[in-house]
């Protein structure tokens, strides 16, 4: 970064140029695991977002008074904290989508995003701008997830948010079977890995970098 | 307490179990991070691959004594205190243990062994942050493994993940020498090539070794596709 860059830069620049998964190519584990249905890709972008942005502004408000010895294990303190306070508001509201997510919710934890995030940028600028680079690269992160769910869950079940897409009785029965069936590959794990290959194909050839 | 519910044979199986079928990259897509920055050559996807071995299997004891005599449900009654359920501050107490290990390690290799400290030394601090330990320390945990399956499946589970790190290197480094699209050099590459080795891996799902009479609560979502699909 050559100029000193503005507030709303920090937001939207991880959204799509510096996109985190695309781009960094981190946080791949949890984008690749809980994108077999819309409803659990949302629940993980909303919780990563929320812990992303939040453990960002505090890294960002001890960075003075934090030494670079104990630097990591400060930041995991401050990432593992809120990430039992989204785990522990899953089970309290939303137990059954708690019991789905099962350990990618402690996962977070060390998703590489969040410790990326702190110690590149929330090391090194004020509060605020952490704040918003970290809600950025969370909404960038839950943008992708959201895109590989809805492609996995539309082909996969035929259903987006479990609402219907695909009509019943366009489906191959006994009777009819040269109808539509759907793609038994795309909620199995090479399906994700072959999504994510092609969005990281797409993005290099729209931003023309090499 | 020691064997669970299993026996020599279901010891075997569960090895296999976690190596193969449901190896920790390819089948539960953990520790993708340095598994895609560190496979570019042999040497050093080796070289991670021993170390994460060694932390999953030591760093998954330790976080099983943490779990069977502090925070799991019930746990302190050794110290009377039955009624005290810590299990909130499980997370942060793993990866806590982890990093502290990590760190206890990188010292004693420095101190006894120059040369493996050479060869691994820089994979060490990496490795806090691989999704892989801390995963297969929380799948262990959900699962309620007693200590001799517990040690197996995570040893398995390092294993497997270096078998995976170690396929990806060598075809990367023969990768160099193909003529791919130019965008798709790179990542975009090797994101196609890990769902082609996952492939291959699924061949082996619907077996199960598993035999301890009790089939493990594996999270809803890993199992949905076998499960929903129509």
């Amino acid at each position: 970064m050559d100029k000193q860059p503005s507030l709303k830069n920090y937001l939207f620049d991880p959204l799509w140029k510096n996109n985190q998964i695309l781009v960094a190519i981190l946080g791949i584990c949890s984008a690749l695991a809980v994108t077999v249905t819309m409803q659990v890709a949302l629940t993980m972008a909303l919780s990563v977002t929320f812990v992303t942005a939040f453990s960002s502004f505090f890294v960002s408000l001890i960075r003075k008074q934090t030494p670079d010895s104990v630097r990591m294990i400060a930041q995991l303190a401050i990432i593992s904290l809120f990430v039992i306070t989204v785990d522990q508001l899953l089970r309290a509201y939303l137990f059954d989508m708690s019991k789905t997510l099962s350990v990618f919710v402690g996962l977070i934890i060390t998703n590489c995003i969040v410790m990326g995030r702190a110690e590149s940028m929330a090391k090194n600028v004020p509060p605020i701008p952490a704040f918003l680079d970290g809600l950025g690269a969370g909404l960038g992160y839950g943008s992708i997830l959201l895109l590989v769910g809805a492609f996995r869950e539309i082909f996969g079940f035929g259903t987006f948010f479990d609402m219907r897409i695909i009509p019943e009785n366009w489906y191959a029965t006994f009777t009819h079977p040269d109808r539509y069936v759907n793609i038994g590959l795309m909620p199995l794990a090479p399906a994700a890995f072959f999504l994510l290959g092609l969005f990281v194909w797409i993005n290099n050839l729209l931003t023309k970098r090499d | 307490m020691w064997m669970g519910q299993y026996d020599l044979k279901g010891l075997l199986g569960l090895f296999i179990q976690s190596v193969f079928v449901q190896n920790i990259l390819l089948f539960n897509f953990l520790g993708m991070c340095s598994y895609l920055a560190c496979s570019n050559k042999m040497k050093t996807a080796n070289g991670l691959g021993i170390a994460v071995t060694l932390v999953i299997t030591v760093g998954g004891v330790l976080n099983w004594g943490v779990h069977n005599f502090v925070t799991g449900a019930g746990a302190l009654s050794w110290a009377g205190l039955a009624g005290v359920n810590l299990s909130f501050l499980e997370l942060i107490i793993f990866i806590s243990v982890i990093a502290g290990f990590v760190q206890v390690l990188e010292i004693a290799i420095e101190k006894f062994s120059p040369p493996l400290y050479a060869a691994l030394g820089v994979y060490l601090p990496l490795i806090t942050v691989n999704c892989a330990i801390l995963g297969a320390c929380l799948f262990a945990t959900v699962r309620e493994y007693a200590f001799f399956p517990n040690l197996i499946y995570l040893f398995g589970a390092g294993l497997g993940w270096w078998l995976a790190i170690v396929l990806m290197a060598a075809i990367r480094e023969k990768l160099a020498y193909s003529n791919i699209p130019h965008g798709l050099r790179g990542m975009g590459i090797a994101f196609i090539m890990t769902g082609l080795i996952a492939m291959t891996f699924m061949a082996l799902t619907g077996i199960n070794l598993d035999v301890s009479g009790k089939k493990p609560p594996v999270p809803m979502i890993l199992n949905s596709g076998t499960e929903q699909n129509p």
